[in-house]
């Protein structure tokens, strides 16, 4: 049962990361093209950074530098006496009633604690990505189409919500679509963040190490588990390709593109 | 231990030379050092071999897809589908899982089951499907004028092929090649967590930044060295395919040549 709610994680989390990460990108975007510097350094530097640094490591160390920080946070705001150092040795002290989620919570509260770090994590790192994506939209606009909008007098904030927005998606999508295939493909790393998915249960399911489980009557199945998983994807890739393709004949109706063109021309 | 002791002591560890027991209390940061840049090796050797052999079953892959005949072009278009389309992780767990029941039928078949070569051959196919997607592409963008001129030169079949249609498709595929490359050594570090196990803790970098963030439950150490390594490593390879880069297009005008842009990818 546990295996096939799984695939309802997947799907979850897919459906909220999504959302959440081309919302850190249009932030992120917005802020690399302000005219506020300090702002824009930060938009950049946000795009560089996670860009730069290695994918799983990121993933890695992102769950548990911000479990850690919220810790740190709710440390200093909830026992601003204690004395003793957070870090003693190999331990990461914080008082109790500053744990998070804390010792007495039930269990589901730790999943779910544990499945919205993985959720921001994988916003933040794909955030970076969209908001990449998202910059190079926004300058790919043409020139000419700002210019009218000024010639009719809309303010640089008019223009931009107008005029650019709406005309960025069509140059989005090619990136954008392909950063949806990497983040379906990054969801098995999941499992490294300690949340109960597919692979997990693939794992656990399939395997005949433990004698003790004599539910699961049969040999190593992991083999044929993983290959179910492996189908799962490739069937979720091919379909998400037949949707954007169809989502990118949409949204070139009407532009000045090769693409828009050409329907222009079929009509 | 002095930080010379220790080099000494673990350069060498992730191939089991050296101190067998890794260290338990009191890490240093010449230890976080050492260790994780011993286990660079694995994913230089993963990286380098799969790098190097998945090139040329690349180059076959991509001309088959290319090729009019669906006997060729079929099979090729189906293995790069399912090696891009479904994650390097599960495959590699899948592969994993495979090899362990491989195991029993044949002791030669015995090696595949340990990372050195199981994962090595999963990573030799993933990046072969990566990379011959690219060729492909190259090889339909290669200008029509070049294959006429070809045509009247009355130059045919593999010589066509090697004289000019390979060059060209290289020359265009390069800098996407090399993007291909950076992210198949970013990959590497994949293999320790999905399934092959690390035998008497030979684990790769990843492997022992990990090791170090789990002891001490403090990410902030291991895990920039890891990225401190990694970017070194990124900026080698660029490095390398650089100076090929400069010689596929060294007949250009120097003005049209095509920039290297690096644009590594994040999963696959």
């Amino acid at each position: 049962m546990g295996f096939y709610l799984a695939f309802g994680t997947v799907l979850l989390l897919l459906a909220i990361t999504a959302p959440l990460a081309l919302l850190f990108g249009f932030g992120g975007a917005i802020a690399a093209r302000s005219h506020v510097l300090p702002l824009s350094w930060f938009g950049k530097g946000y795009i560089a950074i996670v860009r730069g640094v290695p994918d799983i490591a990121f993933f890695l160390f992102f769950v548990i530098a911000l479990d850690q920080g919220i810790e740190w946070l709710r440390h200093k705001v909830k026992c601003p006496d204690w004395d003793q150092p957070i870090r003693q040795g190999s331990d990461f002290l914080v008082c109790d009633i500053a744990k998070m989620p804390l010792g007495t919570s039930p269990q589901w509260i730790h999943e779910i604690y544990g499945f919205t770090l993985a959720v921001v994590t994988f916003a933040i790192v794909f955030g970076a990505f969209a908001a990449n994506v998202l910059h190079g939209a926004m300058t790919a606009v043409p020139r000419a189409q700002i210019e009218t909008a000024e010639a009719y007098g809309m303010t640089r904030r008019q223009a931009f919500w107008r005029i650019t927005v709406p005309q960025m998606w069509t140059y989005a999508l090619p990136g954008l679509s392909n950063l949806w295939m990497v983040l379906i493909k990054a969801t098995p790393l999941l499992f490294l963040l300690g949340v109960e998915d597919i692979v997990y249960w693939a794992r656990e399911l399939g395997g005949s190490k433990t004698a003790k489980f004599t539910e699961y009557p049969h040999g190593d199945w992991r083999m044929w588990y993983f290959l179910a998983l492996l189908v799962f994807y490739l069937a979720f890739t091919k379909v998400s390709e037949v949707v954007l393709a169809r989502i990118s004949a949409r949204l070139s109706h009407g532009q000045a593109t090769i693409g828009g063109e050409a329907q222009r021309k079929a009509a | 231990m002095s930080c010379i002791e220790t080099i000494g002591a673990y350069a060498f560890r992730s191939l089991g030379y050296g101190e067998r027991l890794l260290p338990r209390s009191d890490f240093t940061l010449c230890e976080h050092f050492t260790l994780i840049g011993s286990g660079m090796i694995w994913n230089i050797y993963f990286g380098t071999l799969a790098v190097l052999s998945g090139f040329f079953f690349a180059n076959l892959l991509a001309v088959a897809k290319n090729s009019p005949s669906a006997l060729w072009r079929k099979p090729a278009e189906w293995f790069i589908f399912v090696f891009r389309g479904s994650p390097l992780f599960i495959q590699f767990f899948f592969a994993y899982f495979l090899f362990l029941e491989l195991k029993g039928i044949s002791p030669i078949l015995d090696a595949f089951s340990s990372a050195w070569l199981g994962a090595l051959v999963v990573l030799f196919l993933n990046t072969s499907a990566y990379s011959a997607e690219i060729f492909y592409g190259a090889l339909r963008s290669i200008p029509k004028g070049d294959i006429e001129a070809a045509d009247a030169y009355g130059l045919s079949g593999w010589h066509r092929f090697r004289r000019i249609m390979w060059p060209t498709m290289m020359r265009l595929a390069w800098p996407s090649y090399t993007n291909e490359a950076i992210f198949l050594f970013h990959a590497t570090t994949l293999v320790f967590f999905s399934g092959f196990p690390a035998w008497r803790q030979k684990g790769d970098a990843l492997y022992y930044a990990n090791y170090f963030a789990d002891k001490t439950f403090n990410p902030f150490i291991p895990y920039p060295i890891l990225a401190f390594y990694f970017i070194l490593l990124t900026l080698l390879i660029i490095g390398l395919f650089g100076l090929v880069n400069k010689r596929l297009n060294r007949h250009i005008p120097q003005e049209r040549r095509t920039k290297m842009r690096l644009r590594p990818n994040l999963i696959r």
